[in-house]
């Protein structure tokens, strides 16, 4: 080693030693996943302040500000309604096409948003992660935060729409909580885990607008479900329905309207959402708190 | 052994710290053909680089110090503070530190787009703090920042305040908490003279009450005033370590050369 000056270490001890005789812990050290998880908890406001604070530095810039958070959805639908409710017409078999594709849309534009500003969740706030100390996953949480909110204005235009093309309100729809739920546990480990991919495959961002476009075209939100199953059969048809989004476009499709065409029966699709959700959020969680030690970097 | 009565608050045993600097390809590098021959070739990625900015930094920081890091631009002095308080890690070798050191520079990075305000309550926030607290604390920040002397900028967004006025304002935000281990970076060298007696006085208030404290600054004098013992850092590697007044002879020699 070149020279380094090492100050006087009492009787001869090493650093080590020193350290440990007068307990002081290695800065940098990674928390247990209770202590991690406590701390995570002790940040709740700041999550909640960090992400009310993007949303309106996002839309302070915009002369309609916060309007643009109930705007955005309408107009989403909007456009699918002129497309393939005016231009197309088509039904595709479905009764209530508009309905079913904006279920579809809203669903999974829920997901696709979480994905991308999940992978900007660390590498975006650099500088704040090098100026102070909190819990990193305070990051990608505050942008769950962020979108839920999105997620639930927009389901409110979901209904309305919804209720605009002829449906009754039936006991049905309170089934939509514990889906709208699931889905938002499902999306926090999936952004989470975005968040700690994305600060170290910076590649990715440049390949998330074709997964996600891939994942679209396998999620049955433009055409009915019904035609996997007229075009595959076998693997490639199991792999199709295992799909995690197009379980949570059905369930919600199936909680909102009458009659709809389910890929599987209700159950098995409750069941399906339960193990993805467990799987990928405890998954997710346990692979940013991996990482939360090395998130300064690059 | 006179020491025995001495507490260590941070201790550095042979501290390396690597940085990773993504997407600083210089010219002739640029082009889809270089970046396939890159990876044909299996070189390292000319727009991933790696900054080693602390080479093997060892030393043992006692409770009641005041410790100035000097050293020429780039020489580490950044880096090695912000290894201590944990927010960068360690590629090689360990840092020791008693309870959580708090990092108290003029760069914290808030949101531009966002009043004063709302920065302050987010600051203090991440730094920790209850809401309780923070509403507590808020109006002394801004007041003790200064932001409001021309005029109601705190409630305006942080893009319209001058260099100075943000510097202030981070500043105070950074202050407003008690520390263990303090570390403070050119933080004394912030906005105009009144300010900075100000925020002097207050620096001193927090040395008061933390253990220990690290202090990088170029200005001589407030090293001199403040810190007893020195530590000179050069191309990430220690130079010299001692008493403030032997320390920077010694550097002002060098920096004459």
């Amino acid at each position: 080693m070149p020279e380094t000056a090492v100050a006087d270490t009492g009787a001869g001890l090493s650093l080590k030693e020193l350290a440990r005789r007068h307990g002081l812990s290695a800065s940098g050290r990674l928390p247990s996943l209770p202590e991690y998880t406590r701390y995570l908890w002790s940040y709740r406001h700041f999550i909640r302040a960090h992400s009310s604070a993007r949303t309106s530095s996002a839309l302070g810039h915009t002369r309609l500000g916060m309007l643009w958070q109930v705007l955005t959805p309408m107009i989403n639908a909007a456009v699918y309604y002129v497309i393939f409710g005016v231009i197309l017409g088509g039904r595709n078999g479905v009764d209530n096409f508009i309905a079913y594709l904006c279920a579809g849309v809203f669903v999974f534009g829920f997901t696709q948003a979480v994905v991308g500003q999940g992978s900007n969740a660390i590498t975006g706030n650099l500088g704040l992660i090098r100026a102070l100390h909190f819990p990193r996953g305070s990051l990608p949480l505050s942008v769950v935060l962020v979108e839920v909110r999105n997620y639930v204005v927009a389901l409110l235009v979901l209904m309305g729409i919804v209720l605009l093309t002829g449906e009754p309100i039936t006991p049905q729809w309170l089934l939509l909580i514990p889906v709208v739920f699931l889905h938002s546990i499902f999306n926090t480990g999936l952004t989470m885990f975005m968040a700690r991919f994305g600060s170290k495959v910076r590649d990715i961002k440049q390949l998330i607008p074709f997964i996600m476009r891939f994942w679209l075209y396998g999620s049955a939100v433009l055409y009915p479900v019904t035609l996997f199953e007229q075009h595959l059969d076998g693997w490639a048809l199991a792999l199709v329905e295992a799909n995690p989004l197009l379980i949570f476009i059905e369930l919600t499709r199936h909680s909102l309207m009458e009659d709809v065409p389910l890929a599987g029966n209700p159950t098995l699709l409750w069941i399906q959402a339960v193990v993805w959700t467990v799987v990928v959020s405890i998954g997710g969680y346990i692979y940013f708190w991996r990482g939360e030690k090395g998130y300064g970097r690059g | 052994m006179a020491e025995t009565e001495r507490v260590p608050t941070v201790i550095s045993d042979n501290a390396h710290v690597i940085y990773q600097v993504h997407g600083s390809s210089g010219p002739g590098n640029n082009s889809p053909l270089a970046s396939l021959k890159r990876l044909v070739t299996n070189t390292k990625a000319a727009n991933v680089r790696e900054v080693h900015a602390v080479k093997g930094v060892s030393f043992v920081a006692y409770r009641g110090e005041a410790i100035g890091l000097i050293g020429s631009n780039g020489s580490g002095k950044s880096t090695l503070l912000r290894a201590v308080a944990g927010l960068l890690p360690v590629a090689k070798g360990k840092i020791y530190a008693a309870g959580q050191p708090s990092l108290l520079g003029v760069n914290a990075a808030l949101m531009n787009d966002l009043p004063g305000e709302r920065n302050v309550e987010l600051g203090c926030l991440a730094m920790g703090m209850s809401p309780a607290e923070v509403k507590a604390k808020k109006d002394d920040i801004i007041a003790f920042s200064g932001i409001n002397e021309r005029g109601d900028f705190s409630s305006l967004p942080m893009r319209t305040y001058s260099s100075g006025m943000a510097a202030r304002l981070k500043f105070s935000i950074a202050a407003a908490k008690q520390h263990d281990v303090l570390l403070i970076d050119e933080a004394l060298a912030t906005g105009d003279a009144k300010f900075r007696r100000r925020s002097e006085q207050r620096v001193r208030e927090l040395r008061a009450q933390a253990g220990t404290v690290f202090l990088v600054s170029h200005s001589e004098q407030s090293i001199r005033d403040t810190c007893d013992r020195c530590i000179w850092l050069e191309s990430g590697l220690i130079r010299a370590d001692g008493p403030t007044e032997d320390v920077l002879r010694e550097y002002e020699a060098f920096a004459r050369k």
